[in-house]
């Protein structure tokens, strides 16, 4: 059953070839089986998950149940979930049991779906290659010595390896975009404002856009009808309404113009991968689609943008954990500032400390206009940049990440390094664009993928183009050999 | 640049954050390296853009009714808390 997609799966149970309890099942013995091997999963659900299903059985058999009716998915473990553990892959909050669901959680819940689990992930979401989560790194499942990408390297290992057909993800600089790539599976970062934000724990709260990891763009589409949407519980939720992006998919791509983003292919991009990205153009021109070459001056000024407003952001939001409230507390503190002190340093990890210490330099006293407002400008003219471009194109694409997948351990002991994996995927997240990375071929063994950027809210249309390719391509349905 | 000693222990300060002494050498490391990668931004033309604060052009924050909407529920809420009594979140001795 694993080998189905998520719109094969709702389909097959509302056709009564199988039932839920029989998915939930199977799928649960997957997960179980790749834990010691990937360890994609930080926490899993099988009581509830098995009650849900049943419930589902019984909504299908009376003809109800929502559009994703007794689908099993799972959560990045950075989603609230009501009375299941919400760490965000964090020693801070190993024992955070949330008492509300996040508002993508009770609509997926609402469509139907059931959680299987919580997902592995980066610390607080920081991190390219799923190796600063307190619980263990996760492993590629195309070659377990390599990293999955991160931040949502769980969701997306678990999507490669069948353990679920679709998860829930996130993404600031390339979390959701980056671990696609590397793991061979189709990612969205929606519009900011178009997925809320109420209950995703907070990172960088002008940059963090919930989306979906799935194995196709048609996977995505059907995901994110359901998890998009106006909420007023979200300041900075967008009160548009959601078209239909599954009814949308097959439109042709006669009179498409595609922009290729010149600055994504010069230096830092494998030779390879940027072979793959070429075909993969070609092939979109072929189906009726219009190239040209267009340049985003700006853009390569992302990364050092990103490593001011992020970490400016995450100092200010993950001020909240003081060992008060929820979250970890140090023993026997002397004094309130020894309980500040020590539940923070005890709570977080290294890479965690190291943003929120960037944060609050950038943010100090007679640094603020050097470092915040300069990067705040700079990301102004990032923007027009893409304002521009989009006057003459409608969809931007390039590579996702610079090269495939690198070996655990590879990056770890310097963090630019690091920082520069989301060199392509950054400037998205800076203008609030959707964009989306679908695979489009393999360098040695592992997958690279093909980034699309769109105007702001033309979430429909990058999904169409993806999934037009994806009809003549069959990477999307290739499946690690261990896990096939 | 480079970040002294001192200056990472100010910040951890500020951040209110306890580091082991054998951390705070390689926070020096780092964070100098960040704050070089970020210092490329000096050669960015910014004479007259406005800084960009939220990533849709033209929206603002919306703003609700001040009306209650949330009901009573400290008990769940303080359920995760580290130490409550009686209804209250403890912490140690501020005023002695």
């Amino acid at each position: 059953m694993h080998t189905h997609t998520l719109t094969e799966l709702a389909a097959g149970l509302r056709a009564g070839k199988f039932s839920s309890v029989e998915l939930v099942r199977a799928h649960l013995a997957r997960i179980e089986a790749s834990q010691p091997v990937l360890n994609a999963f930080i926490s899993i659900a099988a009581e509830q998950a098995l009650a849900a299903a049943a419930a589902a059985d019984r909504d299908l058999a009376a003809g109800r149940g929502g559009p994703l009716a007794g689908v099993p998915i799972a959560h990045k473990d950075l989603f609230c979930t009501a009375g299941m553990r919400t760490s965000c892959g964090s020693r801070m909050l190993d024992n955070f049991v949330s008492p509300y669901d996040a508002t993508v959680v009770a609509k997926l819940k609402s469509a139907g779906a059931i959680t299987l689990g919580k997902l592995n992930m980066d610390e607080f979401a920081m991190g390219s290659s799923n190796e600063t989560s307190h619980y263990g790194p996760v492993r590629n499942p195309w070659n377990t010595d390599y990293v999955p990408g991160g931040s949502s390297g769980g969701s997306a290992a678990a999507v490669a390896a069948r353990l679920v057909p679709a998860a829930t993800a996130t993404d600031t600089g390339g979390s959701i975009r980056q671990p696609a790539a590397l793991c061979g599976i189709t990612g969205i970062k929606p519009t900011y404002g178009r997925v809320s934000r109420y209950g995703m724990i907070a990172f960088a709260s002008s940059l963090d856009q919930g989306g979906v990891l799935a194995r196709s763009a048609q996977d995505a589409a059907l995901m994110l009808r359901e998890m998009a949407g106006f909420d007023p519980r979200d300041s900075t939720s967008v009160d548009t309404p959601v078209p239909d992006y599954v009814a949308a998919l097959d439109a042709p791509l006669a009179g498409v113009r595609i922009g290729i983003i010149r600055e994504f292919l010069d230096q830092g991009l494998d030779p390879e991968n940027e072979r793959r990205i070429r075909e993969a153009l070609s092939l979109l021109e072929r189906l009726g689609a219009s190239l040209r070459e267009v340049s985003l001056p700006n853009l390569p000024l992302s990364v050092p943008v990103y490593y001011v407003v992020a970490p400016a952001e995450c100092s200010s939001n993950l001020a909240r954990y003081d060992g008060v409230r929820f979250g970890h507390r140090c023993q026997d503190p002397r004094d309130l500032q020894d309980l500040y002190r020590r539940s923070r340093g005890e709570g977080f990890g290294a890479e965690v400390k190291r943003r929120i210490m960037t944060g609050t330099y950038v943010l100090s006293a007679g640094y603020y206009d050097a470092y915040y407002l300069k990067a705040q400008r700079v990301r102004q003219l990032i923007a027009a940049d893409f304002r521009r471009a989009f006057e003459e194109v409608d969809v931007l694409a390039g590579p996702t990440t610079p090269t495939a997948a690198f070996p655990l351990g590879a990056k770890t002991a310097d963090p630019i390094t690091m920082y520069l994996n989301d060199i392509y995927t950054i400037g998205a997240n800076l203008a609030g664009l959707p964009a989306l990375s679908a695979p489009c071929g393999f360098v040695h063994g592992l997958p690279v993928g093909l980034q699309l950027v769109g105007p702001h809210f033309a979430e429909a249309r990058i999904l169409n183009v993806a999934h037009r390719y994806q009809r003549e391509t069959d990477w999307h349905l290739r499946t690690p050999e261990r896990f096939a | 640049m480079s970040l002294t000693r001192a200056q990472i222990e100010s910040i951890a300060h500020l951040a209110r954050l306890e580091l082991e002494p054998a951390e705070v050498p390689l926070y020096q490391e780092s964070l100098s390296r960040i704050l070089a990668l970020v210092g490329e931004l000096e050669r960015a033309d910014t004479g007259g853009v406005a800084p960009m604060a939220h990533p849709l052009p033209g929206l603002t924050q919306r703003l609700r009714p001040d009306a209650v909407t949330e009901e009573d529920r400290h008990e769940l809420y303080q359920a995760c808390a580290p130490q409550v009594a009686a209804g209250l979140y403890l912490v140690p001795k501020v005023i002695e």
